[in-house]
């Protein structure tokens, strides 16, 4: 199986993956995540915003598997701790998003990923985390 | 009692006599079967039960962080609502989350959010999640809340609209 396979194999099988209805749109060691809308998202109804924990929690699924795609590792790796801003609102659409790994060492691994709508050039959440890359961790 | 004590005090009651309420207007807390199980002033509780589907490990039954997060969020939100003292609508400005040790499976999970200082324009906030005490904390959260003026919301917003009436029909 490709690192791309494995990776989709995990979300399949995951089930609040499966809960947020995410997808992995993978070239080679590219990834775009995407989250099609659905009305459970939102947080405010009467201005149309989707609840901030639902990007985040979005955000952290993709940072994981931008990790997961680019390591060699069994199983994901574990969230040490995550900081999220929140730059716009974030509309009742669908959500995009995408992540950097900038350093990936023995036990950590440190990530960076944005969520946008309908500009790329203007995210509505961007998401700085640490993750626990040691198998034996 | 001041005017704006007595303000203060009644949107708070409001809050108090909602409290069942508040995670019902949120859908996503409503998907993820968010509890708010009390609210102080500047502080609030919640429980969100184990399910099959928040499951983020499937090997270990273990909930997503995402979920955690959600629910952090939410809480300081409605620790910064009961510290107001007018009513302001409120945007997350940032939100940290350290996972301390893995939620287990099967169990429910507590939470609590404090608002520790609040300024005209930002409500600074804290919260814990644990199974049964702070001391064994499952993840915490340091979050900054951004308050806007109400005017600037939708109108037609129940609550909202609600909360103006109740308070310019401030009982004597």
């Amino acid at each position: 199986m490709t690192r791309a396979e494995d990776l989709q194999a995990f979300l399949d099988r995951t089930p609040f993956a499966q809960f947020l209805g995410m997808r992995c749109e993978i070239m080679g060691d590219e990834m775009t995540t995407v989250l099609p809308f659905q009305k459970k998202f939102l947080g405010n109804v009467a201005i149309n915003a989707m609840h901030g924990g639902c990007s985040g929690a979005f955000l952290e699924l993709t940072a994981m598997a931008q990790v997961f795609l680019l390591s060699d590792l069994k199983r994901p790796p574990k969230p040490i701790n995550i900081t999220i801003d929140y730059l716009r609102s974030a509309k009742g659409e669908d959500l995009y998003a995408r992540a950097i790994v900038h350093k990936l060492g023995r036990r950590m691994a440190s990530v960076r990923a944005e969520a946008w709508q309908a500009e790329r050039e203007k995210p509505v959440a961007a998401l700085q985390a640490h993750f626990l890359v040691a198998e034996d961790g | 009692m001041s005017d704006s004590d007595e303000d203060n005090d009644l949107l708070f009651r409001l809050m108090q006599k909602n409290a069942a309420k508040i995670m019902d207007n949120v859908p996503w807390a409503k998907a993820l079967g968010f509890e708010l199980t009390g609210i102080e002033k500047g502080r609030a509780f919640a429980k969100v039960p184990w399910r099959e589907d928040l499951v983020g490990d499937p090997d270990s039954g273990v909930i997503h962080g995402g979920v955690l997060t959600a629910l952090l969020d939410n809480l300081c939100g409605v620790a910064s609502n009961t510290a107001l003292r007018e009513p302001k609508s409120m945007a997350t400005l940032d939100l940290r989350i350290d996972y301390m040790r893995p939620a287990e499976k099967g169990r429910d999970i507590l939470a609590e959010a404090e608002c520790y200082h609040l300024t005209r324009n930002v409500a600074f906030t804290h919260a814990w999640a644990y199974h049964e005490t702070r001391e064994k904390v499952i993840a915490t959260a340091a979050g900054a809340f951004a308050l806007n003026d109400i005017s600037r919301w939708a109108s037609g917003n129940e609550a909202v609209e609600y909360a103006r009436k109740m308070l310019s029909e401030k009982p004597s």
